[in-house]
């Protein structure tokens, strides 16, 4: 029978960990991208834009992450679109980060003053530059706390992209307690790595919180 | 004077309701090039609803609102030629307050009127030196008081050259101290002669500053004229009990 050293465990573990992170980052960025141009429509003058903006949001506020990777995993090939758990994954966690990063914005769009939308409307300024210029600037202020709180919950979404079968470090603690029947050690590290990511996003979103609220 | 002048604002049956309540039934008005026009009536009158109303703030539900060629309707949505036309200036000062003075002034320049940054920077330069304010260029709107805010608002307005200027219970949100250097800076655009459309509350200024008080109540416009006739003789019981009410104060 095959000893496992601690270190071999762990060293196992941290680089499926790189693909948590990596995963994290993609979801987060291209979701932050996607969920500005859902904010725009969801705010937009434009009844169906807003419309279309707030079924999207519903839906996937309103379904768990686990049924849309299965949708984006296994739905998408029926209808003649191969996906890998690769992209699923990215696929699938960038819709939902969207999603809720378009919701969290709406409320800071919103907790601008109303004075601000009449001021730059009578200056004869557009909708999509009175949100470039005036609105935007201000509600950036007020979202840089949640947006970064949110952030956590991108990382720990990633935990459910292993069972379309994503070898991230979940799946990878999974594989590695096959081969090694030590569970509590493997999960309890896994539970670590995560808890090492997340932490400090927390932390910063509460200074963050903290910086801002005295600065106002 | 040319015997024949078409008014630079007209207004022709304008009606809007906020839900069942009917807050304009009708109103006709028109404001020539230069005229100095004050709204007076109760809260709740319709005179604050029909000065937002003509730069389609509030959109109107029948009637027309003309400005200098340019017109809103009730199914109009495209209100930038209309809106480069008309200034306003609100009870709130609404500066923008990520932006210093000079920026606030500068904003509308340069987005909408595509201006060069040396254009941009002499015309809010001149526009709150006009208002007393040339050296809070690079102030923040929380740096100044509420007196210089409305009056960084006034310059931004000023600066985009329109041919009215809405003034919306300006006043109102002032410590009564800073009361006096707004109006100051209005009667000068009023002797300047630019034309002006305010709602206010300040009887002593329409008085001395108007060339025509508008009495609105019930969403009508109950009586008209120069001020002193208005108030030395007013022919309704409602104005005369406004009067009274005012003057107690």
């Amino acid at each position: 029978m095959l000893n496992f050293t601690l270190w071999d465990i762990l060293s196992n573990l941290l680089l499926a960990a790189r693909w948590t992170v990596l995963l994290s980052l993609i979801a987060f960025v291209s979701g932050g991208i996607a969920g500005l141009l859902l904010l725009v429509a969801r705010v937009s003058p434009v009844p169906p834009l807003r419309l279309a903006a707030k079924l999207f949001i519903e839906v996937f506020q309103g379904t768990p992450l686990l049924m849309q990777l299965f949708i984006v995993f296994f739905a998408l090939p029926l209808i003649g679109i191969e996906t890998s758990a690769w992209t699923s994954a990215a696929v699938g966690l960038t819709l939902f980060t969207a999603a809720y990063l378009a919701e969290i914005w709406r409320g800071c769009v919103e907790a601008v003053p109303k004075g601000q939308w009449e001021a730059s409307a009578s200056l004869a300024m557009t909708f999509p530059e009175q949100m470039r210029h005036v609105i935007l600037p201000q509600a950036l202020r007020i979202a840089v706390p949640p947006t970064v709180g949110f952030s956590v919950q991108v990382v720990k979404g990633t935990a459910v992209t292993s069972i379309i079968g994503f070898v991230e470090v979940t799946k990878a603690g999974t594989m590695i307690t096959n081969a090694t029947f030590q569970p509590f050690l493997v999960y309890g590290l896994v539970g670590l790595i995560y808890f090492a990511l997340c932490y400090p996003l927390s932390l910063s979103a509460k200074a963050l919180e903290r910086k801002l609220n005295v600065a106002r | 004077m040319s015997p024949v002048k078409t008014p630079l604002v007209k207004l022709s049956a304008i009606r809007k309701s906020f839900g069942p309540v009917e807050v304009l039934k009708g109103v006709d008005m028109a404001v020539e090039e230069g005229q100095v026009v004050a709204m007076i009536g109760r809260s709740g009158s319709g005179k604050s609803t029909l000065l937002r109303s003509i730069n389609g703030l509030e959109r109107i539900d029948g009637g027309v609102i003309e400005v200098d060629g340019e017109c809103v309707d009730p199914g109009q949505i495209d209100l930038r030629a209309l809106r480069q036309k008309v200034g306003m200036v609100f009870q709130q000062f609404n500066l923008f307050p990520h932006l210093t003075a000079g920026e606030n002034v500068m904003l509308a320049l340069k987005v909408v009127k595509k201006q060069d940054k040396a254009a941009t920077r002499a015309a809010a330069e001149s526009a709150l030196a006009k208002v007393g304010l040339g050296h809070k260029f690079d102030a923040y709107p929380s740096q100044l008081s509420g007196g210089q805010q409305q009056r960084v608002a006034i310059a931004r307005s000023l600066a985009m050259a329109p041919k009215v200027l809405l003034c919306d219970e300006i006043t109102s949100a002032l410590d009564p101290e800073l009361v006096a250097e707004v109006l100051g800076v209005v009667r000068k655009l009023a002797e300047e002669g630019m034309t002006l459309i305010l709602v206010t509350h300040e009887m002593r200024f329409a008085r001395e500053v108007c060339d025509r008080l508008v009495f609105m109540h019930g969403g009508r416009i109950a009586e008209q004229g120069p001020p002193a006739e208005l108030f030395d003789r007013p022919s309704t019981p409602e104005l005369a009990q406004f009067i009274g009410m005012v003057e107690a104060r």
